[in-house]
C-alpha cells in the first residue's frame, strides 16, 4: 500500500482548492457538539471531533426525500426525482464508514434502490482516522477501528502531517489536483500504526465482557426474558435512539400535498422501530404494541436479524444511541453484557 | 456499483383505471381495474400489490381476482384507514397508482393433484379468493376441493353471490359459519374452528390454506394438525405493514423475513417457531 503525506500547513489550501470545485460537507462545532454541515472555508473544518451527533447517513438517505412530484389534474402526471449532485464528505471515521459499507449493501441487494445508490455514487467520501474517543464509543470492539474499502482518501493525523492513504481511483486524481502530496516515508507510515493502536487502545477501554461474535447466539436464547420488559419499562418510545444510528435505515413513505389539492409529492421519512406505530395497521392491530416488544426488536435486529444479512452486527460501535438515549438504556455495550451476565 | 436508471425507481407506480365498483359489504367494496398501458397485472395467488392515491398515500391490498382474468384485476377494499377510506370515495373511470405485485403466492403448482381445504376468515376471503377461482378454472387439475368460511356476523359475508354458486357446486365442499347469528341467517353459527367437525379429509394428500385475522391462526392449526395434515402442507397469508414492498423499508419485518418479499404466503414449516409471526 503506497501512502501520501501532506503537512498541516497545507490542509487548508487542499481543502480551499476542493471547496473552489465542489460543494464540501464535513463536520463543524456547534455549541461543544459536532455536525456534519456545508463548508464554506477551511476554518469550519474540524477534523479532531470525537463523534458527531447525528451520523452521515443524512447524506445518503435524507431525513426526508422526495421520490416523485405529482399533478392529479387535469391529467394524472408523475415526475420522478433524483437529486444527486456530486459532492465531497470530509472527514467520516472509519466506524461511520463501516455503517456506510452496510447500507450500500442493503440498498443495492435485490431490488435497488437507485435513490439510495445514486446519491452514494456522488459522493466522494474523505476518512479521517479518530483522535479523540467519545465516552461512549466501543467501536475497537465492534472490529470498526479502521475499514479497508469505502473511502475515497483516509487521513492519519501523526502530529505535523497527515497520512493519506488512497482508496480509489477518483481519490487519487482529487489528491493529486488539489494538494501538493509526497510519498510517505516507511517510518511515516509506521507512526501510522502506533498512532491507530493508541487510540484503539483507548477505545478498548469500552466494550463487552465477552467475545462479540457470540452475541447473536445468545440473542438467540434470550427472546423470552423478563430482562425486556425490566430495561423498556424505562422506555420512553422517542426513538431518539433509531435517528442517531449509523445503521438504522428503516422509513416511511408519504405523500405530501400542496394547498390546491392538485400538485404534491410523495416522500420518505425516516421512521424507527421503537415508535409506537411502527409495526400498526389500518385495522389497529398493533404487531408490537408493547414498549418492550419495540425494544427488544431492535437489538435483535442488530445483532440477530441483520447479521444473518450481512454476516456482521449491524452496530458499529459510535455509541450515539447510548449518549443520545435520555433513560439510558440503549446502549449495546450495557445491554449485551447485562443480558449475558443473566444467562450464566 | 452499476449505474441505476432513475426510470427503474422501485417506488415509481403503474397508473390503473377503475373499470367497476361494487359495494360488497356496508364497509368493504370491489375495485374492477385495468393498467393503462393495457399489459396484464401479472400476479399469482396470493400476492399484493401497494395501491396508491395521489396526495393520500399508499397500502397494501391483497389481489382478489384470479390470474386467469388477466386483462382486469380485483382489489376488494375494506374501509379502515387514510388509503380505504379516500379510494372508497372514487368513482369508475378514477385513476389509482399500482406497484407490484409482490410478494409469495399460494402453492398453485404445489398443490395440482392435491386436495385443497381452503380456510378464510373474514376478509380473509379477499385474497384466498384469488386461488379459489383459479382452482375453479382449472378444476380438473385439483382433487377434493373444501372450503370453510368464517365471519364475525352475517352482515359481514363478502361475494354473496359467489358463495351461492360454490354451495351450489357439487364437485367442491362450502361450508360456512357466523360467530353472532343476525335476523334470517338460518345457517352455522359458532367459530370457524367449528366447521372442521363436518369434515373429512385425506389428510396425506390435503393441502391446507389458510387466511385470517391475526387471532385465527392459532386455532385454525391446531385443527388442521387434528386432521392429520402435515405441518408442510398448511400454508398461511400474514398480514403486516408492508410499505415499501422491496424488503428495505422494515416495517413488516418478523425476525429476519420481510413479509413483502419472504411472504405473505408462508408455509407453516417455515414459521412455526417464529417468535412474532403466528
Amino acid at each position: 500500500m503506497k501512502l501520501r503525506l501532506i503537512e498541516k500547513s497545507d490542509l487548508d489550501l487542499f481543502v480551499q482548492n476542493l471547496i473552489n470545485d465542489y460543494q464540501v460537507d464535513g463536520v463543524k462545532r456547534k455549541e461543544g457538539s459536532f455536525l456534519y454541515g456545508s463548508i464554506k472555508s477551511p476554518e469550519e473544518l474540524c477534523l479532531d471531533f470525537d463523534c458527531t451527533v447525528i451520523p452521515p447517513k443524512k447524506y445518503f438517505l435524507p431525513p426526508e426525500e422526495t421520490l416523485f412530484q405529482f399533478t392529479s389534474s387535469p391529467a394524472l402526471q408523475v415526475t420522478p426525482v433524483m437529486e444527486s449532485n456530486p459532492f465531497i464528505l470530509f472527514g467520516v471515521h472509519p466506524y461511520d464508514i463501516k455503517a456506510i459499507n452496510q447500507m450500500d449493501r442493503i440498498f443495492a441487494r435485490g431490488v435497488p434502490d437507485p435513490h439510495y445508490l445514486k446519491r452514494r455514487e456522488a459522493a466522494l467520501i474523505i476518512g479521517v482516522d479518530p483522535t479523540k474517543v467519545a465516552p461512549r464509543s466501543f467501536w475497537a470492539d465492534m472490529g470498526a477501528a479502521t475499514v479497508s474499502e469505502g473511502f475515497d482518501l483516509m487521513l492519519t493525523d501523526i502530529g505535523e502531517s497527515f497520512i493519506v492513504e488512497i482508496g480509489s481511483n477518483k481519490g487519487r486524481s482529487l489528491l493529486e489536483q488539489h494538494a501538493k502530496p509526497r510519498p510517505a516515508t516507511r517510518n511515516e507510515a509506521r507512526e501510522r500504526v502506533g498512532i491507530r493502536s493508541r487510540i484503539s487502545h483507548i477505545c478498548k477501554k469500552r466494550g463487552f465482557a465477552f467475545p462479540k461474535r457470540e452475541i447473536p447466539t445468545l440473542l438467540e436464547h434470550s427472546w423470552k426474558k423478563f430482562f425486556w420488559e425490566e430495561q423498556a419499562s424505562k422506555c420512553l418510545s422517542c426513538g431518539t435512539c433509531n435517528l442517531v444510528c449509523p445503521t438504522c435505515y428503516c422509513f416511511d413513505v408519504q405523500d405530501n400535498i400542496d394547498l390546491d389539492l392538485v400538485h404534491g409529492e410523495r416522500v420518505r421519512r425516516w421512521d424507527g422501530c421503537l415508535l409506537h406505530d411502527f409495526a400498526k395497521v389500518a385495522t389497529g392491530e398493533n404487531f408490537r404494541e408493547t414498549r418492550a416488544s419495540r425494544y427488544r426488536h431492535r437489538f435483535y435486529r442488530k445483532g440477530l436479524y441483520l447479521f444473518r444479512l450481512l454476516d456482521d452486527m449491524a452496530c458499529v460501535g459510535c455509541g450515539r444511541c447510548a449518549s443520545a438515549c435520555l433513560p439510558d438504556i440503549a446502549d449495546p455495550v450495557n445491554l449485551f453484557n447485562k443480558l449475558r451476565e443473566d444467562e450464566k | 456499483m452499476n449505474q441505476p436508471m432513475l426510470e427503474d425507481s422501485p417506488y415509481l407506480p403503474k397508473w390503473a383505471e377503475i373499470t367497476r365498483i361494487e359495494q360488497l359489504t356496508e364497509s368493504e367494496k370491489l375495485f374492477e381495474m385495468r393498467l393503462v398501458s393495457g399489459e396484464p397485472l401479472g400476479h399469482t395467488s396470493g400476492q399484493f400489490v401497494e395501491l396508491s392515491v395521489m396526495g393520500i398515500g399508499e397500502a397494501p391490498i391483497s389481489i382478489s381476482s384470479a390470474p386467469t382474468e388477466n386483462d382486469v384485476f380485483e382489489l376488494a377494499i375494506r374501509k379502515v384507514g387514510n388509503l380505504t377510506t379516500a379510494i372508497h370515495s372514487s368513482v369508475t373511470g378514477d385513476r389509482v397508482g399500482i406497484r407490484g405485485p409482490f410478494g409469495t403466492h399460494f402453492p398453485v403448482e404445489e398443490a395440482k393433484g392435491k386436495d385443497l381445504l381452503f380456510v378464510a376468515g373474514g376478509i380473509g376471503l379477499i385474497p384466498l379468493r384469488s386461488f379459489i377461482r383459479f382452482v375453479l378454472d382449472h378444476r380438473d387439475e385439483y382433487g377434493e376441493v373444501m372450503i370453510l368460511f368464517g365471519a364475525r356476523n352475517p352482515s359481514e359475508r363478502l361475494f354473496l353471490h359467489e358463495l351461492e354458486q360454490w354451495e351450489k357446486r357439487e364437485d367442491i365442499i362450502y361450508l360456512d359459519s357466523v360467530d353472532k347469528s343476525g335476523p334470517g341467517w338460518k345457517g352455522n353459527v359458532g367459530v370457524i374452528t367449528t366447521l372442521f367437525s363436518k369434515i373429512h379429509v385425506d389428510s396425506s394428500r390435503t393441502y391446507c390454506i389458510v387466511v385470517g385475522p391475526p387471532v385465527m391462526y392459532r386455532f385454525v392449526i391446531l385443527e388442521a394438525k387434528a386432521k392429520g395434515i402435515p405441518d408442510r402442507q398448511i400454508f398461511l397469508s400474514l398480514e403486516r405493514k408492508m410499505k415499501c414492498g422491496i424488503g428495505k423499508c422494515g416495517h413488516c419485518q418478523i425476525n429476519h423475513l420481510y413479509v413483502c418479499q419472504d411472504g405473505p404466503v408462508f408455509r407453516y414449516t417455515d414459521i412455526f417457531d417464529l417468535e412474532e409471526a403466528l
